[in-house]
């Protein structure tokens, strides 16, 4: 058989399985079977739900504006495939192309995408985790539980970590009048994402609000009630915080353990995978049957010195999972590169913040459009006398702008004026993130390797 | 019905919370919030919200009652097999 | 062959009735820069967009008057400040904000939504009111009136005062005109003077609310208690004149426009008549297909800024022709064609960015009813004259007159 005969047989008749069911997931399928692929498909998730929404746990749920049980994702056309759902998979097989369930079923594929994502970094103390009325959020079952806890008006609420769904879900406690404490263990909310200067502005949205916010601190210990419930959490301060409920917001790791040992470049990190999805093996070697897509991908950008970036956002799941199933269904010359700029939005405490590019590259930022102190401001990123990465609050109708400044590396400080420059935005300033080796909430997109081309570069991602 | 709002594209401009606020509400200036679950009596004006969307932000499935998702079927493939 | 130039043409009255030839020419050359001291006209649909985003961009009256483009001046010619198209943030965000309490979401979510009733049966009763007639004029019957009351409702102006404030509304309208004609200098003059005598008039009703609120968007606008604080009483003024004008003057056009295409489209009449849920798209589709604002003329930029190659030099006056990116082949697929199916129609009929149109989601419900009801209602409608006369502007482009024939009122 020829490549083209075997590309034909393929799209016609070829077995194809999704490890992962959710976002990215779906939207692969939905990509595949839009491209003509009409072999047999098969989508595999840990869950036992079909496909389902989840930036609305952390905001309209805990709004009650919408249900957590009915946020499953609109499809785009039927998939028709074969669903396994609320079966992990649990290995895989290489050489003789085969994903193991859980049910110690086994799957042949011709094609595999992996698409696995994250979940939520669980309170490493497993015996205070256990404690009723401590909770993670990532998952439907996740925020069932949450929001059920926070209608039975508990005392307070302790959120552990101030990243993006920390400060959401803070913002949600708020505004149905619980009492919240937030600790952090960096020196404000978002310095992980945005860093610190931002982060002040982020700080003052907490306390006008009622937040509780306590920074420079980490919980050291959570007590319970001898019935097991969680009673009060300890400071490394030495406060004690009375509470009924924890949400421990400290990041996510990636889904890659099920691959110890098949040989594919998992880790910890992520899977590394080429600009066109196609995963390497552990010796650096790309395979051209294993694709990989969302949260769990780490892919080198162009537009970032190739570096390999993991970003844990909801519009590069749908991006690259649209590359990966055109590139697993095409021949070499057809395929495209996934060059998706980052992107990300976040609601809380009444205000929208959204951001292009990498802003943890950027070493200075500078005020171009409004105030800090109005809260209403877009921030421009530089690294190396170039633009690197854009914020908004309350300005997002200005980032397109800043996204294309991104793109063509357009250079700075932003030395033309722009509508709305007052006088702070004239200089840019340090951007004040903080070490990226300290731990903190965690980074949405972390910089998970170094460019060949760039060893000037010392970055490593948090956490690890 | 079921929805989802793409919202790195949307920019806030609330053309939906207009043409449909049982559905789709502004949570401050710019911040939108809806229910990826609306009632049926809310087709039409979720009708409206997508179509006057100036970004096309919105996804929706189940609005026109005959056609639920779109037929995927291998007639349009067929050449390729 | 004339050497007249295409912006000459595109301003020419001559040119009114089908200027999509000239749109067509424009994206020849993306950016136009015909005369010294001349606009630069932008007609492809990213570079539009992009504009529309770019903070180097300004619509601040002051920065205009300097680049010679702001025909309604400052503040010391006509005694009212500049309305928040005019400016720039943070006065344009904090006045827009205000602004937007009465009217929409957040504050008022459900404003316009709950007028649905009302605006059907404006409509209702105009189109009773053609009465034994079998022919109309739709501007003068029916899209120009039925807008009017709306906004006088809305606003709290007494639907009866419509004579008085159109003699000023016309001059007003007309200093809009970007026509490069001689009587320029008198045409604006002419348009500060009812501006302020709008303004006046306005100054009346404000006072009276500002006493008694009767829930109306005035006694909102001159009562309100936001985070942003009340308007001044100037503000109030020159944020109603602009609600005021464009409340009516844009939707005349798009409701007009409207039914002239769906004449000249029989097939589409017929199903709409049939599926009143199709005025969605059709509303949509027009919007891209005849935009009732065809350009923006009244934008400059604070920098150089380049645009496919070309600079467009710091204080120049830029033309983003809506109308054109509207029809940009590089953008939709049979661009000339009216087609109310299409799928992918995000059009620049309300423009984008932090200008967009104030008043869209109100244009669009009217826009709908009041297509739906005419097509459901006119038995066998029939155009008198293609093209019908049209309006003397350029830019808030429509016909003046569109007589229609028909055989009978359906009930």
């Amino acid at each position: 058989m020829t490549a083209d005969d075997h590309l034909a047989w393929l799209r016609c008749e070829g077995r194809i399985v999704i490890v992962g069911a959710s976002l990215a997931g779906l939207r692969a399928a939905e990509t595949l079977r839009a491209e003509g692929f009409t072999g047999s498909l098969t989508m595999i998730g840990d869950e036992p739900y079909e496909p389902y929404d989840r930036p609305p746990l952390s905001k309209a749920v805990l709004l009650g504006k919408a249900s957590a049980r009915h946020t499953a994702l609109p499809r785009r056309r039927d998939v028709d495939a074969k669903w396994r759902l609320g079966v992990a998979a649990t290995g895989l097989d290489l050489s003789a192309q085969r994903v193991r369930l859980a049910d110690e079923d086994e799957v042949e594929y011709d094609r595999l995408l992996i698409a696995t994502g994250v979940r939520a970094r669980p309170w490493p103390k497993e015996a205070e985790a256990q404690l009723d009325g401590v909770f993670v959020l990532r998952t439907r079952d996740d925020a069932v539980g949450l929001e059920q806890r926070l209608r039975a008006s508990p005392r307070r609420v302790l959120v552990i970590g101030a990243g993006f769904t920390g400060s959401e879900i803070a913002s949600a406690c708020r505004e149905q009048g619980i009492a919240v404490t937030v600790a952090e263990r960096g020196g404000a909310p978002l310095v992980g994402a945005l860093g610190g200067v931002i982060g002040a502005v982020a700080a003052v949205l907490h306390r006008e609000n009622g937040v509780d916010l306590r920074t420079g601190v980490t919980v050291t210990a959570l007590e319970g009630d001898p019935a097991g419930r969680v009673r009060s959490a300890h400071l490394s301060d030495g406060a004690v915080i009375e509470t009924d409920v924890v949400v421990v917001a400290l990041g996510a790791t990636r889904n890659t353990e099920w691959l110890t040992g098949s040989g594919l470049g998992a880790g910890p990190r992520g899977i590394a995978c080429d600009a066109g999805c196609r995963a390497f093996d552990f010796r650096g070697i790309v395979t051209d049957d294993v694709y990989v897509a969302g949260d769990v991908a780490r892919s080198p950008h162009p537009l970032f010195g190739y570096q390999f970036l993991s970003l844990e956002h909801w519009g590069n799941a749908v991006s690259q999972a649209e590359v990966a199933a055109h590139n697993m269904i095409s021949a070499s010359a057809d395929r495209r590169p996934h060059m998706w700029v980052p992107a990300f939005w976040s609601s809380q405490f009444g205000v929208n913040i959204k951001s292009v590019g990498v802003p943890p590259m950027g070493e200075e930022i500078m005020i171009t459009q409004g105030s800090l102190a109005e809260r209403r401001f877009v921030g421009v990123y530089g690294y190396q006398g170039r633009v690197i990465a854009a914020v908004s609050f309350d300005n997002t109708r200005w980032l397109d702008f800043y996204q294309r400044q991104i793109e063509t590396a357009a250079p700075f400080p932003v030395e033309s004026p722009t509508v709305d420059r007052r006088p702070e935005g004239r200089r840019p300033i340090p951007s004040d993130f903080p070490d990226p080796s300290l731990p903190s909430h965690g980074p949405t997109v972390t910089l998970s390797g170094y460019s060949p081309a760039d060893r000037r570069l010392v970055f490593s991602p948090a956490r690890r | 019905m079921r929805l989802v709002v793409d919202l790195n594209r949307c920019q806030g401009y609330a053309q939906c919370a207009f043409l449909a606020p049982d559905v789709f509400a502004m949570h401050g200036e710019e911040s939108l919030v809806y229910n990826p679950r609306p009632d049926d009596e809310q087709r039409e004006q979720v009708t409206r919200a997508v179509a006057a969307c100036p970004v096309q932000a919105i996804t929706a499935e189940g609005l026109d009652d005959a056609a639920d998702p779109p037929a995927w079927a291998c007639q349009e493939a067929s050449h390729d097999c | 062959m004339t050497h007249h130039s295409l912006l000459r043409q595109i301003t020419d009255y001559a040119n009114r009735a089908n200027p999509y030839p000239l749109y067509k020419e424009l994206h020849n050359t993306p950016v136009l820069h015909e005369e010294d001291g001349g606009p630069y006209l932008v007609s492809s649909y990213w570079d539009i967009l992009s504009l529309l985003h770019d903070p180097r961009i300004s619509s601040d009256a002051a920065n205009l008057a300097a680049a010679g483009a702001d025909e309604m001046g400052g503040v010391a010619e006509t005694g009212l400040p500049p309305s928040f198209i005019r400016q720039d943030p943070p006065e344009h965000d904090r006045l827009r904000r205000i602004a937007n309490r009465p009217f929409g979401p957040p504050h008022s979510p459900r404003k316009i939504d709950s007028m649905r009733g009302e605006l059907a049966g404006i409509v209702s009763g105009l189109i009773d009111g053609f009465g034994q007639a079998r022919q109309i004029d739709v501007v003068d019957q029916f899209a120009y009136p039925f807008p009017v009351t709306v906004i006088c409702r809305l606003l709290g102006v007494p639907r009866e005062d419509e004579p008085r404030f159109h003699t000023w509304v016309e001059p007003i309208v007309a200093g809009l005109d970007p026509d490069t004609g001689k009587d320029d200098a008198e045409r604006r003059r002419g348009a500060q003077e009812a501006r302020m005598q709008l303004g006046m008039y306005l100054a009346q009703l404000v006072e009276q609310r500002s006493k008694e609120p009767t829930g109306d968007m005035l006694s909102e606008l001159v009562t309100s208690h936001g985070p942003d604080g009340p308007m001044t009483t100037m503000e109030v003024l020159s944020t109603a004149v602009l609600l005021l004008i464009a409340g009516h003057e844009t939707t005349v056009n798009l409701i007009t426009n409207g039914m002239l295409t769906l004449l000249r489209h029989p097939e589409y009449l017929e199903r709409l008549r049939n599926d009143p849920g199709l005025v969605v798209g059709i509303v949509e589709e027009l919007l891209r297909y005849e935009p009732p604002v065809q350009l923006v003329p009244q934008r400059t930029c604070i920098a150089d800024i380049e645009v496919r190659g070309t600079t467009i030099p710091k204080g120049s006056k830029i033309w983003l022709v809506l109308a054109a990116g509207n029809r940009d082949p590089e953008r939709f697929t049979d661009p000339d064609r009216f087609d109310p199916d299409r799928k992918d129609i995000q059009h620049l009929g309300f423009g984008s960015g932090i200008h967009s149109c104030f008043g869209a989601p109100l244009a669009r419900l009217e826009a709908q009813i009041a297509l739906s009801e005419l097509a459901r209602r006119l038995d066998n409608p029939r155009l008198v004259k293609d093209p019908p006369p049209y309006r003397q502007n350029a830019v808030l482009r429509g016909p003046r007159h569109l007589l229609v024939d028909f055989d009978a009122l359906r009930p």
